[in-house]
């Protein structure tokens, strides 16, 4: 009750009004109607959380179970502004661990501490996709870029350097409009050939020949999985079950991973339009806009461009005259890097914990809901637009023939110029590395880790592979979410594994067992390492671990948990000496 | 109904009905896919992957007990990926949990060759026995999170909704509202989770007094004093309609 002396006590009818909104949607609006209280009363008590739940009819305890899974809800006070300073591997070889101890010792808390004037709540906390400006923090909403552990008393008080894209590449094609100071209007994305692919659909297509071009383009999905988007749509298309769903998957979280931010606060009608050709290709009326709980600046914007979108016509009623309705809902998450798997993120927006479900069913005949369901990336939806305009043999003229278009590349880490890159497929790890990110900082390369947390290691013996999904499976190289993060060879390795295996350990959403032990197991065999306490065996126990997260784990996060660990101890057979 | 599918597990041609789980079909070929979590009355998950078969063709392995059999699949219930996995969950179950007293879980230890002990200095769920109503006590130091109590709790069974999760990944743990005592939850003390908890982390209270120590009179006194239900309904008779 401690916090209830800073913020106000809620007020019965206050209370109720701020809930009301969300009451009529019943469960599937708890998250929305506990971020809107928390908001007010900085915290969310027994009795908040009681008239929520009694409000929404969703059971007491389910309530609690809600807000305690995610980090961005808290059920016991907490200060006034929170201040979350990222761990992850970019951030903490750029000194995020000497920002953290600077500012906890200048406030005189420890991680997860308040102050005593209730002003203040450090966290240390996983990726917040600033992985260009490391070290990042977040300052209650603010990014941070490029922190001072010398400066604390400046930063918090958000005088510091924002978060600015530094983008680059070969071609422009996705990010042709990014990287103004200012996201781009609906004017200035009209102006520059924006939405005359959706009416170019709904004026000569059926929703069949969109389907068709995206199919002949050959997308495949860029949040990890690489699944043919066609083949995607194609399935929803045909599946039984009204209404159908889109649902931008924009909960960006994997370490090292950054394009999605950029591109939603860039130029946020690019992935609106994708969306909504994603909507009239599978004959949808309702979309959701999933966005990680980290990224505000990026709800704001694309909450303001669909306000634009709709008063244009291009959202509502009757879109482009052709009769066909369309409404997209942004949603926030709350801080779990497991909604970014897709049916967590179902469950997410259906107000529950995000825990995977057991596929098949899949989302296109049973998603959100239940209802066939197309879930896609930011990036791959912005992908679209481009496609339907231009046709696909344009988009196929990037690339190689197995893997076509444009793609995003994260560079991060001991690079001299981190950013985010824009080339087709088929450039080589060198080149992207020492051409266009400058080359490495601060010592010759030790390794790349490729495709993210989930991803592997490469070496400069991997730089001349090319970048295609065939030529990295041969390297056995996983091309992820389009991670590249650099370590020079003063970085120590297996500190690197530590802070990812700790990153899995707290993502982990508890349901299954392989994953729910074996994450903890992993990150207290590779702290072992760090602190050189590593026991007899120690090398066994973490290969049979992690084997086993990656054969029996019900979900993506489990299966993958393991495979930068197993990777480096591939590479580097010496790494863990018993 | 639905036509016989047939399919192969460990060598050996089964026809089963379409819709029939690896679990239930390789109950019919005599094939022993070991469980947890499962439970026939309750709504399977897939959680704690002790019943997972490897299946020809197939990246990662399928737990049977939600996997459904598809013709020509070939299934080998006992391949190295699938016992690799089998004694390392054990093993990791092992070093979480108290299970002095869940000897079906000891027995599969020792069926699958796991040891005990295998992580040393892992964290435990140690936490304290609550103690919060005269029907049971609920010890979460000896439970695996088979989800069973939250089902019957819920759907599978009472519709109560009194208990749900808190935390998450290693620290996830079965909750009231807030952590609240059950006699201030939506509890109604049916007894249905005691009835399907696999481990001693729900228990009668009776015999978690028994075992601690207590005498038989003591033991009704602390149980029965509270248990009023009887004079209750003297006082308010059942209204009905």
């Amino acid at each position: 009750m401690e916090k209830e002396r800073f913020y106000k006590q809620p007020d019965d009818q206050e209370l109720l009004d701020i809930i009301a909104p969300f009451a009529v949607e019943g469960r599937p609006g708890l998250l929305p109607a506990l971020h809107a209280a928390q908001e007010v009363y900085g915290w969310i008590s027994e009795s908040v959380a009681e008239a929520i739940g009694r409000a929404l009819q969703v059971p007491l305890a389910d309530v609690f179970g809600v807000i305690d899974f995610y980090t961005m809800l808290y059920s016991k006070p907490v200060g006034r502004t929170i201040v979350r300073v990222c761990a992850d591997p970019s951030c903490s070889i750029a000194g995020a661990k000497e920002v953290l101890d600077s500012a906890c010792e200048y406030l005189g808390v420890k991680p997860d501490e308040t102050t005593e004037d209730g002003e203040w709540t450090i966290e240390s906390t996983t990726c917040l996709g600033l992985c260009d400006h490391a070290p990042a923090a977040l300052v209650g909403d603010s990014a941070l870029a490029s922190l001072d552990p010398d400066g604390v008393e400046q930063w918090l008080g958000l005088d510091a350097k924002r978060p600015t894209s530094v983008i680059d590449g070969d071609i422009r094609v996705l990010t042709r409009d990014c990287g103004g100071i200012n996201p781009i209007s609906l004017e200035v994305y009209r102006s520059r050939g924006g939405y005359l692919a959706l009416l170019k659909a709904c004026e000569e297509g059926a929703p069949g020949d969109v389907i068709k071009e995206v199919k002949d383009s050959g997308l495949v999905g860029r949040g990890g999985a690489a699944f043919p988007t066609g083949y995607k749509w194609e399935s929803a298309s045909g599946a039984v079950g009204q209404p159908k769903y889109v649902v931008c998957n924009a909960d960006e979280s994997e370490p090292g991973t950054f394009k999605d931010r950029v591109l939603m606060e860039d130029n946020p009608h690019q992935v609106l339009e994708g969306m909504l050709l994603a909507g009239y290709a599978i004959e949808a009326q309702k979309g959701y806009f999933y966005v990680r709980g980290e990224y505000s600046k990026a709800v704001e914007i694309i909450s303001k461009a669909i306000d634009e979108a709709r008063c244009a016509g291009f959202i509502g009623s009757n879109i482009c005259g052709i009769g066909w309705d369309f409404d997209i809902e942004v949603r926030v998450g709350a801080g779990a890097y497991i909604c970014g798997e897709e049916t967590a993120l179902f469950e997410s927006i259906e107000g529950k914990r995000g825990f995977p479900r057991i596929k098949p069913p899949f989302p296109t005949t049973h998603g959100l809901f239940n209802k066939p369901t197309v879930v896609n990336n930011v990036e791959t939806l912005c992908n679209i637009p481009m496609i339907i305009r231009e046709g696909a043999d344009q988009f196929r003229s990037y690339g190689t023939d197995k893997s076509p278009g444009p793609k995003l590349f994260c560079l991060s880490g001991d690079v001299m110029r981190p950013g985010l890159y824009e080339v087709p497929f088929g450039v080589t790890l060198r080149h992207m590395i020492e051409d266009l990110a400058g080359g490495v900082k601060g010592g010759a390369l030790q390794a790349i880790l490729v495709g993210g947390a989930a991803g592997a290691f490469a070496t400069s013996e991997d730089l001349d592979v090319p970048l295609t999904f065939e030529d990295l499976r041969d390297a056995n190289l996983p091309l992820g979410s389009g991670v590249l993060m650099v370590f020079n060879e003063t970085r120590q390795i297996q500190k690197i594994l530590s802070e990812l295996a700790y990153f899995f350990a707290h993502e982990s959403c508890g349901k299954c067992y392989p994953c729910q032990l074996g994450t903890q197991r992993q990150y207290e065999i590779l702290d072992r390492v760090v602190r050189g306490t590593v026991k007899s065996g120690d090398k066994k126990r973490l290969l049979d671990v992690g084997w086993t997260m990656t054969d029996a784990s019900l979900c993506g996060l489990g299966q993958t948990a393991a495979t930068a660990v197993i990777s480096a101890m591939d590479k580097w057979p010496d790494l863990i000496e018993e | 109904m639905g036509n016989d599918i047939t399919l192969t597990i460990d060598g050996e041609r089964v026809s089963v009905p379409e819709g029939t789980t690896l679990l239930e079909a390789a109950g019919k070929c005599g094939a022993n896919v070991p469980t947890i979590c499962y439970h026939e009355h309750c709504t399977s998950y897939g959680l704690c992957r002790l019943c997972v078969v490897e299946v020809e063709g197939q990246r990662v392995l399928a737990a049977a007990c939600v996997a459904i059999a598809q013709s020509d699949m070939m299934i080998s219930t006992a391949s190295e990926r699938v016992m690799r996995a089998r004694k390392t969950i054990l093993e990791m179950l092992d070093s979480a949990i108290d299970l002095s007293e869940s000897p079906e879980i000891e027995d599969q230890l020792n069926a699958y060759g796991a040891e005990k002990e295998r992580f040393p200095e892992g964290w435990k769920r140690d936490c304290e026995v609550i103690d919060d109503n005269p029907m049971f006590i609920r010890d979460y130091s000896q439970c695996i999170l088979c989800w069973r109590c939250v089902q019957v709790c819920a759907e599978d069974a009472q519709y109560s909704y009194a208990i749900n999760f808190s935390g998450r990944g290693h620290e996830t743990s079965i909750s009231t509202f807030y952590d609240q005592d059950l006699t201030s939850s939506s509890c109604v003390f049916c007894g249905q989770c005691v009835g399907v908890c696999p481990t001693g982390a729900l228990k009668p209270k009776r015999e978690w007094l028994l075992e601690t120590g207590y005498a038989q009179h003591e033991i009704i006194e602390l149980t029965q004093s509270k248990r009023r239900k009887k004079k209750r309904r003297q006082e308010r008779p059942y209204q009905t309609g």
